[in-house]
């Protein structure tokens, strides 16, 4: 079966481990959570898995086929996109513009460019934004057009980058939905890295829980919610438990 | 009065097309290239045969206009993509300070290599002579050059909109120029950015070097310096990295010039340029991010 996995991955940034030993596997169709504290190398992991970091140790394979050594614009070609935090759109381009700059990067004519990214901006039900300037949108649709952006090319996975940080309950919902979209009607594999546990819980069949670089847990959501090392990890300390922070968000 | 206006607009046209090739290259790859009027000196030298004469021997300077604009042109955009695969392309990581004083070595490598052929005695020429008879306009003598000039640049500035508007290399480029490394990672092929970028900027330097050469009728090795000087200030004014502000900023800076040379009491005239300059730096204190910030310009991670 097909699918992109990080195999016994480890990042050291001048000593320090980000990363060590980590397993994780993304397959189409399907939607994957990675949850965790700050600075427990999330955004590392999708980094490495992008190419955008190369890895001290271990290997990044698709179907098999070892990924490291591949710059993040080659990584993209062989379908696996991802968004950044915060958006990262150009911000002086038009929405549309914003697409089709990675259609044409993607080595698209210029005309299929423009023709995926009306179609892709109509999927997400965000054409009306088309001509707008990106950055006078507001928080939610930039994020949605940076969702948009990454889907230019039907890539196979799609890793997002803390896509619901600062939205609001009904706006993560929408989200939720388009994620959820992704995954079941263009059999894209999600990895969905997040804050709002709630968000992941009520999403993915099977989440990772990073502490520290290291994988600490990992299952479906309810072994996740019940779990007390990931209790700990979030609350500090175990005691805590009554703290809303593992609620499951539908 | 309309004489006024044409020669602020005519000399704003210059600045205009000065700024808009610093802003281009500054825009892809955060340079100030300092060597570009040094660009600009080279396609009005190249119009001559190399010699030491005070009278200018002209060797393509003869051709007739729509053989000599594109000879121009491509004189300067094959002199500026030489730099960027030569020098530029070396210095692609180094921080801004060390790129700038790439460029200013480059000028002066490009200013000693024109003084070598030709001396630095300035050289009269005479490019389209046909170009300075004067024209008659609601009642105002004006140079024909004058409106020629003024026409050619909103040609320039139009085509060049449509062109990064319209073309799939436009859209490259105005990407790049916002924020270069996105656009690598989602696969715009960098060099061919780049490299058009000079391209283009070139071709704006030799624009300028035609109009400046037709309006002084001489030649000089550092003839490029003075425009390159007003222009920069112009791309800082504008918000550096900024187009539409570049081109803004240069024809302000034009018609403060021509204002100040016909309102100044005619003892500070000859002071004319401290003052736009005491403007420029006024300017500055109220808007430190120029007229219009380019937004590729803040920092990102």
């Amino acid at each position: 079966m097909s699918h992109l996995s990080a195999e016994n991955v480890s990042v050291a940034f001048a000593g320090l481990k980000a990363l060590s030993a980590v397993d994780l596997q993304i397959t189409p169709g399907r939607i994957s959570g990675l949850i965790g504290p700050n600075g427990a190398g999330k955004t590392t992991l999708v980094n490495v898995l992008t190419g955008f970091q190369t890895p001290s140790e271990g290997a990044v394979k698709l179907d098999g086929e070892a990924l490291i050594g591949l710059k993040p614009h080659q990584v993209r070609r062989r379908g696996i996109a991802r968004t950044f935090q915060g958006g990262r759109l150009f911000r002086d381009l038009p929405v549309v513009d914003n697409l089709e700059v990675t259609g044409v990067g993607l080595g698209m004519s210029r005309r299929a460019a423009i023709a995926e990214a009306e179609a892709m901006l109509d999927w997400i039900g965000i054409a009306s934004l088309s001509s707008r300037i990106a950055g006078t949108l507001p928080y939610t649709d930039e994020r949605r057009v940076a969702i948009g952006r990454a889907l230019m090319g039907r890539p196979a996975y799609i890793l997002l980058d803390e896509p619901a940080a600062g939205m609001s309950g009904p706006e993560s919902k929408e989200l939720s939905a388009l994620i959820r979209r992704i995954a079941n009607d263009l059999g894209c594999g999600v990895l969905l890295i997040e804050h709002n546990v709630g968000l992941v819980l009520g999403l993915c069949e099977h989440i990772v829980v990073l502490d520290s670089g290291a994988i600490i847990e990992e299952g479906p959501p309810a072994s996740i919610r019940d779990s007390e090392k990931v209790r700990h990890a979030y609350m500090g300390t175990a005691a805590n438990t009554d703290l809303p922070v593992l609620e499951v968000m539908e | 009065m309309l004489q006024t206006l044409f020669d602020a607009l005519s000399l704003g046209s210059l600045y205009a097309l000065g700024a808009l090739g610093i802003a281009l290259i500054f825009g892809v790859m955060r340079l100030v290239n300092f060597a570009h009027g040094d660009v600009i000196a080279f396609c009005v030298f190249a119009l001559l045969w190399p010699s030491t004469d005070a009278m200018a021997i002209v060797f393509a300077g003869q051709l007739p206009w729509y053989l000599l604009v594109p000879f121009v042109l491509l004189c300067g955009a094959g002199l500026s993509v030489l730099c960027e695969i030569v020098v530029f392309r070396r210095f692609r990581n180094a921080n801004p300070a060390t790129m700038m004083i790439a460029s200013f070595a480059l000028g002066f490598v490009i200013r000693y290599f024109l003084l070598m052929l030709y001396s630095s005695r300035p050289k009269s020429i005479s490019l389209l002579p046909a170009l300075s008879q004067p024209i008659e306009i609601f009642g105002a003598r004006l140079p024909l050059l004058q409106l020629i000039t003024i026409v050619a640049t909103m040609a320039i500035l139009i085509g060049l909109t449509l062109f990064l508007r319209q073309t799939r290399f436009g859209l490259e480029m105005r990407a790049a120029a916002e924020n270069f490394s996105m656009a690598r990672m989602l696969g715009v092929r960098a060099n061919r950015v780049i490299m058009g970028a000079f391209a283009l900027s070139g071709a704006l330097a030799g624009a300028i070097a035609l109009i400046f050469g037709s309006q002084t009728g001489t030649v000089d090795i550092q003839m490029g310096a003075s425009i390159m000087l007003m222009a920069f200030i112009a791309t800082v004014i504008g918000g550096l990295g900024s187009l539409g502000g570049a081109v803004l900023a240069g024809f302000l800076l034009g018609a403060a010039s021509v204002v100040m040379q016909v309102a100044l009491p005619v003892d500070a005239r000859p002071f004319r340029d401290a003052f736009v300059y005491g403007a420029v730096i006024l300017v500055l204190l109220f808007r430190p991010q120029g007229l219009i910030a380019a937004r590729g310009t803040k920092e990102r991670v």
